[in-house]
């Protein structure tokens, strides 16, 4: 069974919704990043999410978009995430990696190059933001022979019918984008949420994660109560900011102790009852 | 690349998936998906509705003042003494440029699909001033994102925009050009989606947009061709645009595309040189890469990372360009070749010294590659160069750039 597989099988079978967690590759720093990955397992995240970095990430917010920038003056590269991975996967074979990034890098480095050198690293999927159905036949055959699974975006400007089309294609799990707007924005309405993740599960038996605008424990347990999976990044990148803004000198340490703390009272958040 | 150019095959792009060849396509994020469905869907409806059409061509004749003349240079032809020059004069539009011819037919698909606001990206301004323009006819709320390299360098035109009601919000992300302003547009987009109709400026962005920039501008091949039949009896041996995204250079060359005795030239932006790296020439230099919405030639390094681009003129400055152009490069229906900055402005002293005529310097770009293709033909030839827009809004850059304060 795929660790993204198994993942949810496990989380299923305890009762538990899941913690994605979102962080972009480099940032910080690119010697730092398996660290914070570790870092985030240990604080709860059940699947981690990493960001590969590009120069023109247009579905961003600012938070995320700054940490693309840094991660490139950093030097980092679609190589460099597949390094890092590989260098994850030496202390932990089970938590689940998705790669998330855009198509330009990834054509660049060549989609067969890309889904061997993924499945050799222990990547488990891939989101690639301006790949949508129509654009993905070649990528997804790539992905498909080295039983990589892609994943897909549901919007909540997704028609019913164009959602049918794309659980038709999709493995792993659904990613449920929780408000119109680019990461890190928005007020998520939770009741839209719940109606957009019942239309999806009318339609697969596939996990649904919904990300884009959970920013704490509140919103978190929001989305809990009706996703399988929730999905945390801008603000766990947002604390680590926020720390070196307050004390230049901060430490990288520090500024994933930030990020883990968040997480940690996110996860707490979503095992507790409401208050 | 082994086709048959047939009349039919410049027909036939983009196909029902929005491709020329392996180009153009819809590279966005899922929540824009059905919003372009809708403006397919609705445009598909309207392109040959005659209604619509009536309502676009009294615009062009009544608002922009078409059809714009078709002027033959004759004192710089004199000069150069090879073939001769006419100029299809964009700059005598309303506002300035071959821009609004577009952003008239967008609005009016904006008003058709009932939005209260529009959003543009801009370069140069000309872009930005041509929506604010139909924004304030047809009373719309207008945002315009804008580099601030670029505000700072067009700073006419920002001025411009406020006074037509619009807001320009300065754009602080990567190089802070007009490759940094569209991302910001499109994440607008994503964001107010419901109410918002995003105007783009050239024939980039995913389909259906270079589909009906490409017709909109149109209109500037069409009357070329007719007017060069009436005044040089013939068609003309070659024609020069210059190319940004491509839309100015798209709209003269298309309604010629099949007439295989014309030749076709898009020259892009030299900058420092094209040796120098220092310039913003993906036909020229770059590679196939998504960027924007579509697959199309792009300047990248190899990771992949979009480069940052140079050129003095800031409506040039992009490192994509729109996928029809892509495709008719590697057809070898179109040469592309570059003007570097030095070039363009030693053309925009020219055409203003000699015809009394101050082109953009996006144009100069045109007119500089023009001159030296002139030299080089019979007197009884001519050549059509795009004037796509006229230099005002130039002025304080080629002052700052020989010393003097304005
Ligand atoms: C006068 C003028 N010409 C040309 C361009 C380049 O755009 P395009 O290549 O789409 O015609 C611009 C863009 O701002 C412009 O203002």
């Amino acid at each position: 069974m795929s660790r993204l597989n198994a993942t949810f099988a496990r989380l299923r079978s305890e009762g538990r919704q899941g913690l994605v967690s979102y962080i972009v590759a480099g940032d910080p720093s690119p010697s730092g990043t398996v660290e914070l990955l570790h870092q985030l397992v240990v604080a709860g995240a059940d699947v981690l999410e990493v960001g590969v970095p590009f120069s023109d990430p247009m579905a961003e917010g600012a938070v995320i978009q700054k940490g693309h920038e840094r991660a490139l003056a950093n030097g980092m590269s679609l190589q460099g995430v597949l390094d890092i991975v590989a260098a994850f996967r030496q202390a932990d074979q089970q938590t689940p990696i998705i790669m998330m990034g855009y198509a330009n890098p990834i054509e660049r480095f060549g989609y067969e190059a890309f889904a061997a050198a993924g499945a050799e690293a222990g990547v488990d999927g891939l989101i690639t933001v301006d790949l949508p159905p129509e654009e993905v036949d070649a990528i997804d055959a790539a992905l498909k022979a080295v039983e990589l699974d892609n994943i897909f975006l549901i919007s909540p400007t997704t028609p019913a019918s164009r959602i049918q089309t794309i659980v038709e294609r999709a493995r792993g799990f659904i990613y449920c984008i929780a408000v119109k707007g680019v990461t890190g924005s928005g007020q998520l309405d939770a009741t839209e949420v719940a109606r957009n993740v019942a239309l999806i599960r009318s339609k697969t038996a596939l996990p649904v994660a919904v990300g884009f605008g959970i920013k704490d424990a509140d919103s978190a347990r929001a989305v809990a109560a009706v996703a399988d999976a929730v999905v945390v990044g801008s603000a766990l990148i947002d604390a680590m900011v926020r720390v070196a803004e307050q004390e230049p000198v901060a430490s990288e340490h520090q500024r994933h102790a930030a990020a883990t703390a968040l997480l940690k009272s996110i996860r707490e958040g979503m095992d507790s009852s409401p208050s | 690349m082994t086709i048959d150019i047939t009349p039919e095959l410049f027909a036939s792009v983009p196909d029902a998936h929005g491709r020329f060849g392996p180009f153009g396509g819809k590279f966005v994020a899922e929540t824009l998906m059905s919003a372009l469905s809708d403006l397919e869907a609705l445009y598909a409806r309207l392109k040959d509705d005659a209604a619509f059409q009536r309502e676009f061509d009294a615009d062009l004749a009544h608002y922009v003042g078409r059809p714009s003349p078709l002027y033959e240079a004759s004192r710089l032809s004199d000069a150069i003494g090879g073939g001769r020059i006419y100029l299809k004069r964009e700059d005598l539009n309303h506002t300035g440029a071959h821009k609004i011819n577009n952003t008239i037919g967008q609005a009016l698909l904006a008003k058709h699909m009932g939005k209260r606001r529009v959003i543009a990206e801009t370069g140069a301004g000309q872009h930005g001033v041509a929506t604010a323009t139909v924004a304030a006819r047809l009373g719309l709320e207008c945002h315009v994102f804008m580099g601030e390299e670029d505000i700072r360098r067009q700073s006419l035109n920002v001025y411009r925009m406020k006074l037509l009601g619009a807001e320009v919000v300065p754009v602080t992300s990567g190089s802070r050009t007009l490759k940094d302003a569209m991302n910001e547009a499109l994440r607008d987009w994503v964001t107010n989606v419901d109410d918002t109709f995003y105007i783009i400026g050239t024939v980039a962005g995913p389909h259906p947009y270079p589909m009906l920039v490409r017709d909109f501008q149109s209109v500037i091949g069409r009357e070329a061709r007719v007017q060069s039949l009436a005044q040089a009896g013939k068609l003309p041996a070659g024609l020069v645009a210059c190319v940004g995204g491509g839309s100015n250079a798209i709209g003269l060359f298309h309604p010629f595309l099949q007439d295989a005795e014309v030749a076709m030239y898009g020259v892009e932006a030299g900058g420092k040189g094209l040796e120098t790296g220092a310039h913003a020439a993906p036909l020229s230099m770059g590679s196939p890469g998504v960027l924007h919405g579509n697959r199309t030639y792009l300047m990248q390094d190899d990771d992949g990372q979009i480069l940052d681009t140079h050129s003095v003129s800031a409506g040039l400055d992009y490192p994509g360009v729109g996928p029809e152009h892509a495709w008719l490069k590697d057809i070898g229906r179109v040469n592309y070749v570059a003007a570097n900055d030095e070039e363009a402005l030693a053309a925009f002293h020219r055409l203003t010294r000699v015809e009394g005529i101050m082109p953009a310097l996006e144009t100069a770009h045109a007119m500089a590659y023009a001159e030296r293709l002139a030299a080089d033909m019979s007197p009884d030839e001519h050549i059509i160069v795009n004037l796509s827009g006229r230099g005002d809004k130039d002025i304080l850059t080629v002052a700052a750039i020989e010393g003097i304060e304005v």
